[in-house]
């Protein structure tokens, strides 16, 4: 890779909902970056903006360099030509449609430069061949993730966005599924942010890890250093911005991630 | 059982009621699809009064309704002589006018079977179809509409039905000609204001009855289909 290379995903937010303020900026690169933080923290409001669904108040997302959001500029790209792949934790699938249908669903709306993945490989690698005929109201929680997964891949993403794909799934569920994810982030060359509670998950997935607090991220590196980090600051969910500034320390280490460099000048 | 055989005028009143509640039903459906849509989900200044609006037929004396379509689309009312002027259509005393005050008293109960339906749609789903590529209007006719076709079937036959009943605001607006305007209801009125017309109103009133039940096994029908379909059922 060249010096100048763009990396993957560069992200800047603010916006505020009432009493809660987010404040973040990161870069991802190739793998699988996780979103690490306790609920309430502003994570899938940062899955919102990098998909489109949410207009920020202020902020840039860019992709491979493209801008598809900036509001300084007035540039907000409709979700529909962003090209993200979004799997949701409540998998969203159609019911009207087949399994098939929903897999297929992306590629009858991708522009036709974009490359069109195989059906055959993404079903063999979710394992969900036999399941291509039914509707999605018959299949179980796991399945219709797996499936939903299915769906993101082969509308052609530049970036895959999973949004807690595991959290609404019991224990057995998580661990029929986790194989999967694994063999995705193996095998499907598309790179991943993955939004994640759960030390278990972002332990087994993730090469990066960005860790979020009340709407700021307070930290980035490898899972090892940050679930460290995590754990001195104990787990008791603290929300409101007011312990937040008693607890001044808090503030330090956002102030650090500034300074953090994109993966991208690691290679 | 000869008395249950229909008069030619008798059939032309059945004929007739059947073509204006179809075109009445069919001719309405793009514009209940579109208002059930905007006030399902679009807010905008404004919008209670177009929701009263619609429903105003709902609540009208059915004659005040065809009086004031009387105002506005007779030859000589604002939108009539318009329409006249321009394209040369004269629908006051024509089985078009029929329609159109069918499809008036029909819309409100349309609008509301279909809004119903849109408001039950998880928008959820809808911005899935748009990480996936979809646009707004792609969306719509590939994940929205095939959600709410049983709301439409429902409002469909909902205002198929009330068009087959209207009298009122039919009679007011485009009289009781028979052949031209003479519905069912109508003429079931007017035997019943001529000595000797009972075996006319019975034999008309069987007819109304049957299209009614039949109107509704087939709404039953296509909702299941739709329902089967949706994946509800």
């Amino acid at each position: 890779m060249s010096e100048d290379h763009a990396p993957t995903l560069e992200i800047a937010l603010g916006h505020t909902l009432g009493a809660f303020a987010l404040d973040v900026a990161f870069a991802s690169d190739a793998g699988v970056t996780a979103l690490f933080g306790p609920s309430g923290s502003g994570k899938t409001t940062v899955v919102n903006a990098i998909a489109g669904l949410v207009r920020p108040q202020a902020g840039l997302v860019r992709i491979g360099g493209e801008t598809l959001t900036d509001t300084k500029a007035g540039v907000v790209v409709p979700p529909h030509r962003r090209r993200i792949g979004v799997v949701f934790q409540d998998a969203r699938l159609f019911p009207h449609l087949s399994v098939r249908a929903n897999l297929l669903f992306g590629r009858w709306f991708a522009p036709r430069s974009a490359p069109r993945p195989a059906l055959e490989p993404v079903v063999e690698l979710l394992g969900i061949g036999h399941l291509l005929r039914r509707r999605p109201g018959g299949l179980s929680g796991g399945e219709r993730q797996r499936v939903a997964i299915g769906r993101a891949l082969l509308s052609s993403p530049r970036l895959l966005v999973m949004d807690e794909p595991l959290a609404s799934l019991d224990d057995a569920r998580k661990q029929e599924i986790l194989p999967y994810l694994e063999r995705l982030r193996d095998e499907a060359r598309v790179p991943i942010v993955y939004v994640s509670h759960s030390r278990a998950e972002v332990t087994r997935l993730a090469g990066t890890v960005v860790l979020m607090r009340e709407g700021r991220i307070v930290g980035r590196g490898t899972p090892g250093e940050m679930l460290a980090r995590d754990a001195t600051r104990g787990t008791a969910p603290a929300r409101s911005a007011e312990r937040a500034r008693r607890l001044g320390r808090w503030a330090a280490p956002s102030q650090a991630l500034k300074t953090t460099r994109p993966a991208s000048e690691r290679s | 059982m000869d008395w249950l055989a229909l008069s030619p005028q008798e059939w032309d009143a059945v004929r007739l009621s059947l073509l204006v509640s179809f075109w009445a039903t069919i001719a309405s459906l793009p514009f209940g699809i579109a208002v059930a849509w905007l006030l399902a989900r679009v807010s905008f200044p404004g919008k209670a009064l177009v929701n009263g609006l619609v429903h105003l037929p709902l609540v009208l004396p059915p004659v005040v309704t065809g009086y004031v379509l009387l105002l506005l689309f007779g030859r000589r009312g604002p939108i009539g002589a318009f329409l006249e002027e321009t394209f040369g259509i004269v629908i006051a005393f024509r089985w078009t006018g029929a329609a159109l005050a069918c499809a008036v008293m029909g819309f409100p109960l349309m609008v509301r079977a279909i809004r119903l339906a849109i408001e039950a749609v998880d928008p959820r789903l809808e911005a899935a179809a748009g990480t996936l590529g979809a646009g707004r209007v792609a969306t719509f006719l590939v994940v929205t509409l095939p959600l709410i076709l049983p709301g439409i079937i429902a409002g469909m036959i909902l205002c198929f039905a009330k068009a087959m009943g209207e009298f009122g605001a039919t009679i007011t607006f485009v009289s009781n000609i028979p052949g031209q305007t003479q519905t069912l209801p109508s003429a079931i009125y007017t035997f019943t204001q001529v000595p000797g017309g009972e075996a006319g109103a019975l034999r008309l009133t069987l007819v109304s009855v049957a299209i009614a039940f039949g109107a509704l096994l087939v709404s039953e029908l296509l909702a299941r289909r739709a329902q089967a379909r949706v994946g509800i059922a």
